[in-house]
């Protein structure tokens, strides 16, 4: 289970400090599938950051399986939208996925197992010696995902992973990480912009405001399983979930003041 | 051009062009009869007769010695220094200006105090001087270099709980390994350059040595062969690395060229 209690965020001080993340909290619970949306800018890597240990938050706590995150938790993966940084250039895939499990008290055997169960979940068994850069971007986004699913995550934590793939590409990996979650029985945090996805992939949806970033909604999707990129997007309660979302991000995105904007968008990526 | 021309003209450049240049060096030299210019042929003659291999082992050896260790230390301490440099902004705060200064003074000057100061003319005071101009470098493109690492790729190591030396093991040095070898080549060529110098000026072996003691016995074929030999080694030593690199760095040859296309 992950908890967020007040989680709040803010860069510098005094006159020129920036409210990022005003006050979050919410709860995913164990082997729940949540997917986190909001406006653009709205600090959901920042909110991702703090979840993972990467970044302390200003104020407030978050709490993995009632222990409180003070640095990275062996319980959660990460994997980032940028595919193309986040993996080694010069480690083949094997190495890239071998890279969490070097440092765990494991046998030589069990390290491969892992690494060829992992690969194999994504379909790239094939490729176990090739650099991540032979690959398209869509496979180098799947060594990322056999990498966290190497490291044995109770939770998979993912910061808009399928935004740089085409659209193709894009439904391909949303039913990979359906079928995985359910072979690997983990639970996901899914953050993503995209209203289509945050609505197909999740058991509920939680929908930001904008900067500082609280809570707007937390809409439950009740989407029969398994999703199907055709029937489920056909559903008529698909298309109400989907359009409930979006005015809610659009009535946001209209009452934000363009002052507010300007402070807010360089603090939502680049934050470090 | 197509690939099959290109290789030809390429061979042609490293081959062929120098056999002309020295067929003329030889042609004029004939003719000229300049006592500082003897025949290239002389050269050649005394070339085989000294270093194929009756002093081979008498001074090509410890000039190698010298370089191979002067360079292993430099590299050694430019990567151990380099990394907490490049990571640190703080570190840098306080070392750039002392690296600044010190590496802007030019070998020569610093000639005299090591030989004070190590009280030799020996191996320990040639080392250390190859070493200390052969650092910078390594040391200012290992800076650059860790600098210059993704700060996700970072943060992916950091998130799967690696610890900051297994972080500086898997993720700084490979990364930072490319830019790292760069400065090692600058450091190769200035190796031969301190080493020439160290001896000339202060030795009892050593190619620079011979160059010394022909010069002042106006042996002008021994000192012209001394000059063709640091001129080999400096060009094998090159290629010797550059083909170390090509195949250590197969990888960033690759990406690249992803990156690009």
């Amino acid at each position: 289970m992950l908890e967020l209690k007040g989680i709040g965020k803010t860069y510098s001080s005094g006159a020129k400090a920036t409210h990022a993340i005003g006050d979050i909290s919410f709860t995913v619970a164990e082997g729940e599938f949540v997917c986190v949306v909001g406006p653009s800018g709205c600090g959901k890597t920042t909110l991702l950051k703090c979840i993972a240990g990467l970044l302390p938050p200003t104020r407030g706590e978050v709490l993995v399986r009632g222990r409180r995150v003070d640095g990275p938790p062996e319980e959660l993966a990460l994997v980032f939208q940028e595919y193309g940084r986040s993996l080694m250039p010069w480690a083949s895939v094997r190495n890239n996925v071998l890279l969490p499990l070097r440092h765990k008290r494991l046998s030589r055997a069990e390290r491969s197992r892992l690494v060829e169960e992992s690969l194999d979940a994504v379909g790239l068994t094939a490729f176990l010696d090739h650099y991540p850069w032979q690959l398209s971007g869509g496979m180098q986004q799947r060594v990322a995902i056999a990498r966290a699913l190497a490291y044995q995550p109770t939770t998979l934590l993912m910061d808009e992973p399928f935004a740089s793939v085409d659209a193709q590409t894009r439904g391909d990996l949303e039913d990979l990480i359906l079928r995985v979650r359910d072979e690997y029985d983990i639970t996901v945090l899914f953050v993503t912009h995209d209203i289509d996805e945050s609505v197909y992939l999740p058991d509920r949806v939680v929908v930001l405001t904008h900067s500082p970033t609280e809570v707007k909604e937390i809409v439950p999707v009740d989407l029969p399983r398994p999703r199907d990129q055709l029937v489920t997007k056909e559903l008529p309660e698909f298309a109400h979930l989907r359009g409930h979302v979006y005015r809610l991000i659009k009535r946001e995105q209209e009452s934000e003041t363009p002052a507010l904007e300007a402070t807010d968008v360089p603090h939502a990526g680049t934050a470090v | 051009m197509s690939r099959r021309t290109y290789t030809l003209l390429k061979i042609g450049a490293e081959i062929a062009v120098p056999l002309a240049l020295l067929a003329g060096w030889q042609l004029w030299t004939t003719h000229a009869h300049s006592v500082k210019f003897p025949r290239l042929s002389t050269i050649l003659v005394q070339f085989k007769d000294m270093w194929l291999f009756s002093e081979f082992g008498t001074h090509v050896v410890p000039s190698l010695e010298r370089i191979g260790l002067g360079f292993a230390i430099a590299v050694a301490a430019g990567i151990l220094l380099g990394i907490p440099l490049g990571l640190s902004r703080w570190a840098r705060l306080w070392a750039m200006p002392h690296i600044e200064y010190w590496r802007a003074i030019p070998p020569p000057a610093l000639l005299p105090i090591t030989i004070l100061l190590l009280h030799s003319i020996g191996n320990r005071q040639k080392v250390a001087f190859i070493a200390f101009f052969c650092l910078f470098p390594v040391l200012l493109n290992t800076i650059d270099g860790v600098r210059g690492i993704d700060p996700t790729l970072v943060d992916t190591a950091r998130s799967y709980g690696l610890g900051p030396l297994e972080r500086i093991r898997r993720i700084v040095l490979p990364a930072a390994l490319p830019q790292i070898v760069a400065g090692m080549r600058n450091s190769l060529s200035l190796a031969v350059i301190t080493m020439v110098l160290a001896e000339y000026f202060s030795s009892t072996s050593g190619v620079g040595y011979v160059l010394l003691i022909s010069k002042n016995t106006f042996q002008m074929a021994p000192m012209w062969a001394a000059i063709v030999l640091i001129g080999l080694l400096g060009y094998l030593l090159n290629v010797l690395f550059i083909l170390a690199e090509r195949r250590a760095l197969a990888w960033h040859r690759g990406w690249r060229a992803s990156v690009a296309g």
